[in-house]
């Protein structure tokens, strides 16, 4: 299991929550999971996030390994000029 | 599951483990040619005149196109005549929104290109025509007849979000916010960010300070006004010439839009003129298509300077509420922000970058940044580098100075304090891998500029900011020429030297001098997709690329020698340009070159390639700390910068000289956002300076020499260990510039650009205050 904690900005469109437990072994489980778990999040995936995995962040890496007990964040994803 | 988004929430501390590590601690200690400083391969053209811009592309029929924009910021508009104009002689073609169907993938995009049921700012284009030459196509935009129904207006980001501020958008309902609000607003979006309890850190402080600022809208300026030839040609096959930092990111949009299968569209990037994330998106060349397919003959379309300040993408405007508090001792206890930025007409201001980027600086067990995302009728905003961190970097810092002030701590010893470092935990979240903040500020406090003396109405400023940098999609083809030179191509338009970057990196892997490398930029149809060229991501992510096409193109080499000498191809090593046995018992032969093993490739198997594509990971954060010294000038406001030094961590810097380009680049972009650079709109919504007389940049004689001090924590995410450097030296000057102004002055503004009306206000009023 992963644990998940998402940034401010998710967390009021999940209604509140902060944290959860995924079980996922790379990025797109971890995505299916959490749209599974927090369907109020799937415009919000739809329309592109990002995954710090122990402070590096990944875009567009679906299968991305997850390694155990790492920390995971779900951000806004990033972009610049 | 946790409910409640209270900090304590946060899992529990743990070790930061990398997830991407490709740097090469060894290979590091020796490189041969990284570091070094050779001329740029593109210097000669763009010196010469021989570089080819956006608007210098000519195609056989070419016509001339020209966009009618609205005179109004905010009008419905009721309707549309052309017919006098498509009758004009010389007229080709001529388009409105009916030329476009809806998009629900690039919605925002459609409407901003060609504006639709209202013209939402100044400059909106309404209307666009191709025309055998320049004074026919004039005459005809005033042939377009168009009837508006004009609206009440709002420039400002503070007015927008009243509850009676003229709506621009009756669909636009605020996300980020729970429960979901039924009714539209201004407001498109709220994020938040944070840790820990700001009220319990805000009870340990000894000195708090709260203040609030504000930042006008800025231009990046760049030299080049967006320009593009277009040509849909009878069967449908269209191709498009355009100066632009992401070519293929324009093929999809345009295809999109014109309704067109991307193969179908074939997007060449020229020569760019400056762009700095102003020209990450598309504005005329959806025009420039339509027109073309039309008219059946190509169309180039050129904006003006009046055209670029009213209808490309200037960066946000924002209102900043920021409150630190801080022990005697200098310990950060609490940081709090709301930041407010209008984005122009369409929703995208990077108010969440900025709110992530504030207080990155800090290792902080208290922090909550609030941020909100605003329309306005003005032209929607694109990227400026670092979108939305110089801002509320610059309040931060500025509070952050005024509290060393009060704790009479020296402000680099404050930073210091409680800096950011590894294995911190980012006040947007994650933990920050390596990085070198730290180094930055130590460089900083042990410079020359620091302890130099400084004369009267002389003040010195310090400030430190942060980016996060990125990688994207990436790909790359080496090519091993028979004459033993190499051909490399990138799909990331060269906007900051990149193509030396490429050239260096691939004669390190090769073992080969730097002049037997040459790189170009490939148009859209001979390479896979490349993100655009903007995050600072490019000697990063391209650069990773060319190493690896290098590392195949080395293996291929080796084999090709392994068949000639009939030995195990992992009997073969690669050194210095040349491949050879391994060892005693693989064989005794003379090395081979790789201009040898290129001259017989027809003979051992053809061509010798290298090709490399993938999701770029681990790019990493870069931190820098500016120190300035200013004169003000108690009689006028005017200020001068005397003195300017930044210090930044580059991970590793491929060719010094860039590297140093881009940390002064940023500076002096800061230098102009601090104190002169300014959006001024009038009373009626119009942009009152729309050209360089009125709109002030920094020129050289406003200058001093930027000096610059590369710090290299290496990225681990990076084989040789690079960081991006192309965006944090426009975080920290508005703040340095700030402190040093208040230093110098004695008075602290909290409003920018500080120019010299607004300087001496400040110095008179608070002389009134003092009797």
């Amino acid at each position: 299991m992963v644990q998940v904690t998402l940034s401010g900005t998710f967390q009021q469109v999940a209604g509140g929550i902060s944290t959860l437990e995924i079980e996922a072994k790379n990025i797109r489980q971890l995505l299916g999971g959490l749209e599974k778990q927090c369907p109020e999040l799937k415009s919000e995936i739809e329309k592109g996030i990002a995954v710090a995995i122990n402070g590096t962040i990944y875009r567009d890496d679906w299968f991305q390994p997850i390694p155990e007990d790492s920390e995971v964040f779900i951000i806004p994803r990033l972009a610049g000029g | 599951m946790a409910r409640n988004p209270d900090a304590d929430n946060a899992p529990a501390p743990k070790a930061v483990k990398t997830s991407t590590i490709e740097f090469d601690a060894d290979k590091a200690k020796s490189f041969k040619v990284v570091g070094s400083r050779p001329p740029r391969p593109d210097g000669m053209d763009k010196v010469t005149g021989r570089a080819r811009f956006g608007a210098d592309m000519v195609m056989p029929g070419q016509l001339v196109g020209l966009i009618l924009r609205s005179p109004h910021p905010h009008a419905v508009i009721v309707s549309i005549d052309t017919t006098e104009a498509e009758a004009l002689s010389g007229v080709k073609s001529v388009i409105t929104r009916d030329d476009f169907a809806e998009n629900a993938d690039h919605h925002d995009v459609l409407c901003n290109i060609m504006a639709r049921e209202k013209a939402l700012y100044e400059g909106h284009a309404v209307a666009a025509v191709s025309a055998t030459s320049k004074a026919v196509a004039r005459k005809a935009l005033k042939l377009i007849k168009i009837d508006y129904q004009i609206l009440p207006h709002v420039t400002d980001v503070d007015l927008a979000m009243a509850p009676d501020a003229p709506l621009l958008h009756a669909d636009m309902i605020t996300s980020g916010v729970s429960p979901v609000p039924t009714k539209p607003s201004n407001v498109a979006g709220r994020s938040e960010f944070g840790h820990g309890d700001v009220e319990a850190g805000f009870a340990q402080a000894d000195v708090i300070i709260e203040r609030d600022f504000k930042t006008a809208a800025t231009h990046q300026g760049y030299i080049e006004p967006h320009a593009c030839v277009a040509n849909v040609g009878a069967d449908g096959m269209s191709e498009l010439w355009c100066c632009t930092q992401g070519h293929f990111h324009v093929r999809q949009v345009c295809a999109s839009l014109l309704g067109i299968d991307v193969s179908r569209l074939r997007v060449t990037a020229s020569e760019i003129g400056g762009g700095f994330g102003g020209k990450t998106t598309v504005f005329i060349e959806p025009v420039a298509l339509a027109l073309s397919r039309k008219a059946g003959r190509p169309v180039k379309i050129a904006m003006s300077r009046d055209e670029v300040f009213k209808a490309s993408g200037p960066t946000a405007s924002s209102s900043m509420n920021v409150k630190i508090g801080v022990t005697k001792d200098g310990r950060i206890t609490a940081g709090e922000g709301e930041f407010r930025y209008q984005g122009g007409a369409f929703a995208g201001a990077p108010a969440d970058f900025g709110a992530m980027s504030a207080f990155a600086c800090y290792a902080l067990d208290n922090v909550k940044t609030v941020a909100y995302d605003v329309v306005t009728n003005r032209p929607k905003g694109a990227a400026y580098r670092a979108p939305g961190a110089p801002m509320s970097v610059y309040a931060v810092e500025s509070v952050i100075a005024e509290l060393a002030g009060e704790i009479g701590m020296d402000p680099i010893e404050l930073r210091l304090k409680n800096a950011a470092r590894e294995g911190t935990k980012s006040s947007y979240g994650p933990k920050f891998g390596s990085c070198g903040l730290v180094e930055t500020l130590e460089a900083a406090r042990d410079h020359p500029h620091y302890s130099a003396p400084l004369g009267p109405n002389q003040g010195r400023g310090v400030a430190s900011g942060f980016w996060f940098n990125f990688g994207g999609e990436t790909c790359s083809t080496l090519n091993i020429n028979a004459d033993g030179t190499v051909a490399i191509a990138v799909g990331t338009p060269d906007i900051g030297g990149s193509r030396a970057a490429m050239c260096i990196m691939a004669a390190e892997e090769l073992g080969i001098p730097y002049e037997r490398v040459r790189t170009i930029v490939a148009d859209t149809s001979s390479l896979g997709y490349n993100d655009t060229t903007e995050g600072s991501r490019v000697t990063f992510s391209s650069g990773m690329a060319v190493i690896k096409a290098s590392r195949k193109a080395v293996t291929e080499m080796c084999n090709r020698a392994a068949m000639i000498w009939d030995i195990p191809a992992e009997a073969v090593t690669w050194e210095d340009g040349h491949a050879k046995p391994s060892g005693a018992n693989a064989g005794d032969f003379e090395p081979m070159s790789l201009a040898e093993i290129a001259a017989s490739a027809s003979k051992t198997g053809g061509p010798i390639a290298g090709h490399h594509e993938y999701n770029a990971d681990g790019a990493g954060v870069s931190f820098g700390t500016h120190i300035v010294d200013t004169e003000v000038d108690p009689e006028t406001g005017r200020v001068d910068i005397l003195r300017y030094t930044v210090v930044q961590d580059a991970g590793k810097a491929i060719h010094p000289d860039y590297v140093e380009g881009q940390f002064q680049g940023g500076a002096v972009q800061g230098i102009g956002w601090a104190l002169n650079e300014e959006y001024i709109y009038g009373e009626d919504g119009r942009l009152q300076n729309a050209g360089f007389l009125d709109y002030r940049m920094p020129v050289a004689s406003d200058l001093p020499m930027i000096d610059t001090v590369i710090v290299e924590v290496p990225n681990p995410g990076h084989p040789y260990g690079v960081r991006g450097v192309g965006e944090t030296g426009i975080v920290p000057p508005l703040a340095a510039i700030a402190n040093a102004v208040s230093a110098a002055s004695g008075v602290r503004l909290t409003e920018l650009p500080m120019s010299p009306p607004r300087v001496l206000k400040a110095i008179d009023d608070a002389k009134v205050a003092a009797q």
